[in-house]
Order: C-alpha cells, then structure tokens, then sequence
C-alpha cells in the first residue's frame, strides 16, 4: 500500500504543478494549493505508515530516467523527513492561500511551487545515485527559481538568487563526485548495493566521500562556512518559499549526512565525526551570534537556522563519535536526539518564518526596528511568532527544549570515557550548545521585544492589521504543534527511534524510557515535560490568583513612568541594532563591525559639527575576507582569460591543433 | 540502589520548601542587607523589612503603560512561577521532593532561564527606554554565563552517571572524599561567578543603584509598581534563595534529610537555612569588598569561570 502510495504522492504532486502552469489565473491558486495539500497528505499518510509498520514503500519504473531508471525505496529514515516535509508542506500552502505578493500568483510561480514541495517528498525516498541527484537537483532548481520569483520589482533578488545559485551547484557538483566515486567502486549504483559493499571500499574512497558528502550537503543545510546564501536568499524569497526552505529544505542535509555517514558508508573513523562535530559547533556558534546581532527579522531566522543546523551537526558527529569507539546505545541516543531536534526545528522554524512573513505583510518591511507593537495589533500572529521564538529558545514545555536536553544528556553520558578525543569533543560540545542556547534565547528576546512589543516605530506598525484566517491557520498550526510536542514527545519520540535504528542498521533496543517521561534507560532521573508543564500551569495560576486577591482592582492604564520623562516617543526605546551592541562590543573581535562617522564642520569654524552621520555594519565574515577576495580573484583570472581568445580565427585554429596534439600525448 | 519514599512525606517536603522559599527569600535579602550596612557602619532597616516592603507593594495600586500587551503583566507571574516549581521539585530540604526523579539539573537552569526571559520581554513592553537598556544588557550577561553554568554542571554530573539532581546530592552523601576533588572545587569556583551574575548581585551589577547608566536589573522594572512589583521582588529574592540551597546542597550536602519522618525533616530545614544564611552573609561581605565591574569587563570574568568549568570537566575524567 505505501508503494501506490508513493506513486499516487507524485502523481499529484505534479499534476498541481500542471493545473499551476495552465489554469486560468482566477482558480489556479486554490485549485494546484489543493492538490498540494492532498501530494503532501498522500506523503503523510504514506510516511506515517511506513514509520509505523516499517513496511517499504518501493517503486521501480526503467520508462521515466533514460539509462538508469527511476528507483525509490522508502524506510523508516527517509520517512521520517518526508513527514516533516509533508507537515511543513501542508501549512505553508495553507499560508500561501493568504498570502500576497512576491509575484507567486504568476504562471511560472503557480506551477513551480508545487514542483518544490514535491520534491522535498521525494527526495528521501530516492534509492539509486542518478534518481537521487536528479531529484536534488529538481529540488535546487525549483527552489532557485521561487526565490527568484519577484526579481521583476527588486533587484537585490537577483544578487540573492545568484549567491543561491553558486553555492547551491558547487554543493551539487561536490555531490556528484562523492557518489559517482561510492558508485563506481561499488560497481553499482543502487543505494543498498554500495552499502552493502562499503565495508571493503579504499579508504581514500571512502574518506573522500564522506567529506565530499559534508561539503555537498552541508552547502544545502546551511552549514558554515558554506551557509552564505542562506542570510540572502531567505529574506528574499517569498514567505511560505523561506519557510519551505528553513524548515524543510535544509532538513535533508542532515539527511544526506547521515545517509551517507552511517547508512551507505556504514560508519567511519573518529575524525569524520569531529569534522562533523566542529563545523556543527562553528554553524552553532557563527549562526547564533549574527542572528543575535542582526536587526532584520528575516535575516535573523536565517541565521538561527545555521545556528540549529549546527546543533544537529554537533548531535550526528557526537553519535558517530560514539559509534566509531564503540558506544552503540550512545550513539543512537546522540542520533535520536539530532533527529528529534530536525523534528522540532522544522516546527518552531516554520511557525517562526510564517508568521515572520505575515507581519512583512501587514507593516510592509521586516526591519525590526520598524515594527514594534504589533502584539497589540496583529494578537495570533505575535503570539505564534512568540511560541515560535521560545521553543526555539529551549524554554521548557515547548518543543526544543526536549531535544537539546537529550542532546545534552548524550554527550553527558559519553564523557565517562577513556577516549581522548570524546573527553575533549563533548565538554566544548556542550560550552558551545551552552552559549548557543544563550545567544537564542537573546535573540528571541529581541526579535519578539523589538518588533513585538512597545511602542509602534513607523506609522506602518502603527496602523498594521490582522491576516487573514488562513495565514494564521498555517503558521499557528506549526506553533500548536511547538507546545504538543513540548509536553508530550512521546508522540514523535518512537518513531524518531526507530528511524534512528533504521539508517544505523542496529538492533539494539530502545535507549529511551517510554511514556510521559524522556530520559536514557537504566539511568537515574529522567525529564517529565508533561508534569513539568502542568506543575508550571499551577504555579503561574496560583500566584496569579494571589495577586487578584490582593489586588481586586485592574491595573491602570496611564503613560509610562520612564523615570518621570514626559514625552516617551518610539525614538526614545531601544533599537534591535542598541539591543545586540552589548554583543557586538563584546564579540568584536570575531564580527569585526564596520564603523563609519561623517561630521561636517560649519563653514565658520571646525569646532562646531553642523552635521554628523553614523552608519555601522556587521558583514558576514567568510563573506568579507574568503567569498570576495575569492569573487574577486576569478573575475580577475576571467579578465585574463578573455585578452586569450581575440576575435582571429588564426588563433582559434591554432588552439584546436594544440588541443588535439595535447589529446594525443595523453591518449597515446 | 535508591529507594523512593511514599508519596505523603514527598508531597510535604515539596510544600515545605516552596513555603520556606516563600518567606525565607525576603528574610535573606534582609539579613544580607542587615550584614552590608553593619559592616558599613549603619544601624540598617531590621532583617524582615523586606517582607513589609513586600506586604506595602502588594496592597498598592499596579498601574501599566498604555503601551503594553498581555506579556507585561504575564511577567511577574512566570517569574515567580518558574521558581516556585523549581523550589518544588529541587532537593533543598530532603533528597527527594516530589517529582525529584524529574529534578534534572539542566532543566532547572532552563527554567530558573525562562523566569530571565519573561522578564526581559516585560521590560521591553513598556515601551521606555530604561527596560530596552536592562533587558538588553540582562540577556547579554545571561547568554554569556551559560556556557560556565551548563559546562559545570557537566563537571559535577559526569562522577554522578546522571544530571539528576536528588542523584548527586546523594552521590555526595555516599562518597565524602569526592567533595575534596579538584573537579568539586573548581566547579566550586564557577558555579560561585555564575550565581553573583544570574542574580545581579555585585560586583555584577549593583542591585541598590538607581543611576541609570550602571542600572541592569532594576531598569527592567522601572515600570511596574504595585502588586506586580511585589512579585517580581519575591520573585528575585526566591530565586537567590534557591540558587543559594541548591548551591550548598551540592557542595555541603550534610544535613539533608535522606529518609521522611519528622525529625529528618526538621534537621535538614534548619541545616539549609543554616547553610543558605552563612552563604548570604559571606556574599554580604563579599559585597561589601569589591566594586562595580564595567560592564564590559564582565565576559571577561565569566569567561574565566568558562574556563575554570572545563578544567573541572577535564579533571573530573582524569579522577574518574
């Protein structure tokens, strides 16, 4: 049944992409977001049913791709994405109906989003290197085109798309290497083919794999140093697309890691995974400290989506870590929680961007320091992008909070052990989460308290209003799911175990206690999030109903004190740019601002300033100091190149007869 | 292996230790207060004054800026909460509260954090300048003590096979010597630097300032007045109280009750109030001693106790 499943999840998928490329502009929004829905419905039930019964979906057909076939086998693992996928897919679309702007009505729009989402649910389910990289390419392509969907007004677009475009073909053609190498040595191209006979590869095929796969998939997970398109291309890109993207898009980065790691290549040695490890502490750390030191919301979620990608990265290194020296029950408990944390991540992520999305639509900007009281005018969305914010804070009783406790419970539990590298990796695993949970926490603070709260700093905030009920219902579905899975994981904590045991192909029993309860077997102490949120609930309704019996009459609304100010204008508050300050004095050295002061003199005397004008910035640095000097530097060699080829064709001549003497000395 | 008590005597040593939070968190702002001004040569307000300020505020009348939502009058009740279940299930008076399984250390600084959270979102509701300032700067000093607190926490749960809280408690019980270890001491040291800066006592920040430049805590909750501003001076006090018995229950467990039963309860109450007043007078002179930071010279204290956590860790696995 999963199988027809599968074929029926495709069919419909692409026939949305159909009805979007030719029906009349009036109908073709509801009817190709329908049928969206009802592909990505499909890919629910379909993914539900093979985490449950762990029966695989297969489809072969030789008819669709010329020489190899099309190939799909879905398990438990790739189930496990195509059901974020398919949540994800589900609400954003619901989102879309409501959304304006950002030309996603026009034709080629209408009939490439659909594509998108399609591929995002098939992608997992690809089984064979050349039906793999196709659909990651549909993928690539698709997505690069819905961000280029309204150059037409803007023209930073373009400059975004292109940035997406460079680094999203260098991950692809890294991908193509690393596979066509695992598959030619492996003498076949299937995916159960090469792990089965990926024990016995060189270790040089085997290294670079792996590390070409690092490379290609961590460019699409945003991974650092390969994650400046991210920063560009979300703020960019229409709203449900960058909710897409963050949440499940940059989902199957992980996935490949993984599914190359410990699936095709079955586990490698120890500093693959501290490779994994470190750049997932850089991503951790690099993502949270520009998200908490940026002033665009949406730049901002971008950066926090590195940040999150890094935390998985530390888990999927930590557990390779632990199953290179030996930890098999570790490494699936550090595995499960990289993956519940994919889970979540797309949850809070998705809620976080939608609803992001709806306060650019309703003030017109995402500047933060242009909104600002929009809890008072637009309530559902500020409190979705609030829940949002929290779960991805790790507050407890939503969401994130349980996968960076069992996170921290992994890499706790591996440190009792004679490796060196263990006893060094997890102490700076666990500083870097630390200060990486800090850091989000500030910039949710900010993100929320800046644009949410106060006093309305432009006449857009002031007068913004509610979104539609779609819109909501999209985003606020997502951020009901923050608080669900907060207080009862064990919804999603099973299957994400088995999933875990299915790409580790291990049989070990479950690592985790059952229940309300999330914590390691045979370990004393254990987190109850359901108990603590209900004991939350008594206390925070206690002390509320104290106060009204201490104070019967409701507080009184005035202006506020500020210390006896008269005047309290929205100039006066603090700007998100003043909010990260503190951080970026104290960070200076890594961020390197860019400070710039024009004073103008009076005419009269230099001692009077007429005018004064500060401007700061805070560039990316791999930005500044390794993409431009490189841009740069192949510009150079480009402007080189073209003095060669002048126009005579003498000379073109004399380039085919050296090229064919060349040819025949390596030939011969 | 342990046992766990029946769940009458749990329940009690819960509702005592949220009760015994409740009153004793004022009483320790007292007596701390008492120490400072005797050693500074004044009489000072007498040690339950805090507890009068308290009953003042809560009779007065709150009034809000017209410019807030539902979070600014939400803070002080999340604040407060998130201490009280944290005074509920944490081991203050006997190693096993109710919930004690579900004490896990971690999860208590993420609450005692969210309580930091709500707080800095009230004070950026107000719309003033003042709560932008303290919140920014709260937030910032917070983000940068987690790395030491989680990390030395990690120091103190590695010998213990578990982050459970009522785990290392009697873990330290059960092995006196452990207490003497490198690993305890410098855990010691950081835990010390992270308490004076998550709870804005000095040379962190100065909770007695009112000059705006210098304010961190206390321009947070410029705005608020009345019942809400009781709250949120309970709500502080309780948490330096917690921190303060939690504290010296890892480091000093003796004392605490390990079996229910009157008597055993009796004697851990007054050994942790005994515990918890030693700790607040010697913070008191402490106090009194040092100056203000810079505020910018802050990270780098925390970053030493980063440091001194690490080191803990690393020792910790040598021992061991």
């Amino acid at each position: 049944m999963t199988s027809d499943l599968l074929v029926v999840t495709a069919v419909v998928g692409l026939s949305a992409s159909a009805v979007g490329a030719t029906a009349p502009l009036r109908i073709r929004t509801h009817i190709s977001v329908a049928l969206t829905i009802a592909a990505c419905a499909s890919g629910f039930v379909m993914a539900a049913e093979v985490l449950h019964t762990g029966d695989v979906a297969v489809v072969h057909t030789t008819a669709l791709l010329p020489l190899s076939g099309l190939s799909m086998v879905l398990d438990r693992f790739g189930a496990l994405f195509v059901a974020v996928s398919a949540v994800v897919g589900i609400c954003a679309m619901l989102f879309r109906l409501g959304y304006h702007g950002h030309g996603l009505s026009s034709r080629s729009a209408s009939c490439i989003l659909p594509l998108f989402v399609t591929t995002l649910l098939l992608v997992p389910a690809a089984s064979n290197v050349t039906t793999f990289l196709f659909l990651w390419e549909l993928m690539a392509v698709s997505s690069l085109l819905l961000v280029l969907a309204d150059h037409r007004r803007r023209s930073e677009v373009a400059s975004a798309g292109q940035w997406y475009a460079v680094m999203t073909q260098f991950g692809a053609a890294a991908l193509l290497v690393g596979l066509v190498l695992l598959a030619t040595h492996a003498g076949s191209q299937s995916f159960a083919a090469i792990a089965a006979g990926s024990a016995h590869l060189p270790t040089w095929v085997r290294d670079s794999a792996f590390v070409l796969a690092v490379v290609g998939f961590g460019s699409k997970a945003g991974m650092v140093p390969l994650h400046v398109w991210l920063p560009r291309a979300h703020p960019e890109a229409p709203g449900p697309v960058s909710a897409l993207m963050s949440a499940a898009m940059v989902n199957l980065g992980i996935y490949g890691i993984v599914r190359v790691g410990d699936g095709l290549l079955g586990g490698g040695p120890a500093w693959w995974w501290l490779l994994v490890m470190a750049l997932g502490a850089l991503s951790a750390l690099f993502g949270s400290l520009h998200s908490a030191t940026s002033s665009d919301l949406k730049r901002l979620l971008a950066y926090s989506t590195t940040d999150n990608v890094g935390l998985m990265l530390l888990g999927v290194g930590a557990s390779g870590l632990f199953a290179s020296t030996g930890h098999r029950t570790l490494a699936l408990v550090a595995l499960v929680a990289a993956l519940l944390h994919v889970v979540f991540h797309a949850v809070f992520k998705g809620s976080l961007f939608l609803s992001a999305s709806s306060l650019q639509q309703a003030t017109g900007t995402t500047d933060l320091d242009r909104m600002g009281g929009l809890l008072r005018r637009m309530p559902m969305t500020g409190t979705i992008f609030l829940a949002g914010g929290l779960a991805m804070a790790a507050m407890p009783v939503l969401c994130g909070f349980v996968s960076e406790w069992l996170l921290l419970q992994a890499m706790l539990h591996g440190l009792p052990s004679s490796d060196p590298a263990i006893a060094v990796a997890m102490p700076i695993g666990v500083g870097a989460l630390a200060l990486t949970g800090g850091l989000t926490a500030l910039t949710i603070v900010k993100a929320a308290g800046i644009g949410l709260l106060g006093q309305p700093r432009s006449n857009a905030a002031a007068e913004a209003n509610e979104v539609g009920p779609s819109m909501r219902l999209g985003a606020g579905t997502l951020a009901t799911l923050c608080l669900v899975f907060g207080v009862a994981p064990f919804l999603v904590v099973p299957s994400v175990v088995d999933a875990a045991r299915s790409v580790s192909r291990t049989r070990i029993s479950d690592p985790l206690v059952g229940g309300w309860q999330v914590g390691l077997a045979g370990v004393h102490g254990a987190l109850a999030p359901g108990l603590l949120a209900l004991a939350l609930l008594i206390a925070v309704t206690l002390v509320a109903g104290a106060r009204r019996v201490l104070q019967h009459a409701p507080a009184r609304h005035t202006r506020a004190w500020g210390c006896g100010r008269e005047l309290q204008t929205a100039t006066m508050e603090y700007t998100a740019t003043s909010f990260g300050e503190p951080l970026t004095r104290v960070f200076e050295d890594v961020l390197r601002p860019a400070h710039d002061l024009d004073v103008s003199h009076a005419a009269e005397s230099q001692y009077f300033v007429e005018a004064a004008r500060f401007h700061t910035s805070l560039d990316d640095a791999f930005e500044r100091h390794a993409y431009r000097p490189a841009s740069v530097g192949l510009g150079r060699w480009g402007a080189l190149a073209r003095r060669v080829p002048n126009g005579s064709i003498h000379r073109y001549l004399a380039f085919g007869l050296v090229a064919l003497i060349v040819v025949l000395v390596v030939a011969g | 292996m342990r046992t766990s008590w029946p769940a009458a005597p749990m329940a009690a040593v819960s509702l005592l230790q949220v009760v015994g939070v409740l009153v004793g968190g004022p009483l320790l702002v007292g007596v701390m207060r008492t120490v400072r001004c005797r050693l500074e040569g004044r009489a000072g307000p007498p040690v339950r004054q805090p507890l009068l300020d308290l009953r003042k505020l809560a009779r007065r009348e709150r009034t809000t800026s017209d410019q807030t939502s539902w979070i600014f009058p939400l803070a002080p009740l999340v604040l407060v909460g998130s201490t009280v279940v944290v005074a509920a299930i944490a081991p203050l008076l006997a190693t096993d509260p109710a919930f004690g399984w579900s004490a896990d250390l971690f999860a208590v600084v993420f609450f005692l954090l969210l309580g930091s959270v709500a707080m800095a979102l009230g004070a950026l509701d107000s719309g003033t300048a003042f709560g932008g300032m303290g919140a920014s700067r709260a937030m910032t000093i917070g983000a940068l003590s987690e790395p030491a607190l989680l990390v030395a926490i990690l120091a103190l749960s590695v010998p213990a096979h578990s982050s459970n809280l009522p785990g290392i408690v009697t873990r330290s019980l059960a092995h006196p010597l452990w207490l003497a270890t490198p690993e305890r001491l410098l855990a010691l040291v950081a835990f010390v630097i992270v308490i004076v800066a998550e709870s804005g006592r000095l040379p962190v920040d100065n909770p007695s300032t009112h000059l705006e430049l210098t304010m961190i805590h206390e321009a947070m909750v410029l705005e608020y007045s009345g019942t809400d501003l009781a709250l949120i001076k309970l709500g502080e006090s309780m948490r330096l109280a917690v921190l303060m018995a939690l504290f010296a229950n890892l480091f000093v467990p003796w004392g605490i009750a390990t079996a229910p039963g009157p008597i055993h309860l009796v004697v851990g109450l007054a050994t942790t109030v005994a515990k918890v007043a030693a700790l607040g007078v010697g913070l008191a002179v402490f106090e009194v001693t040092v100056a203000k930071l810079r505020l910018f010279r802050v990270p780098e204290l925390l970053a030493g106790a980063f440091v001194l956590s690490v080191l803990a860790v690393l020792s910790a696995l040598v021992v061991a």
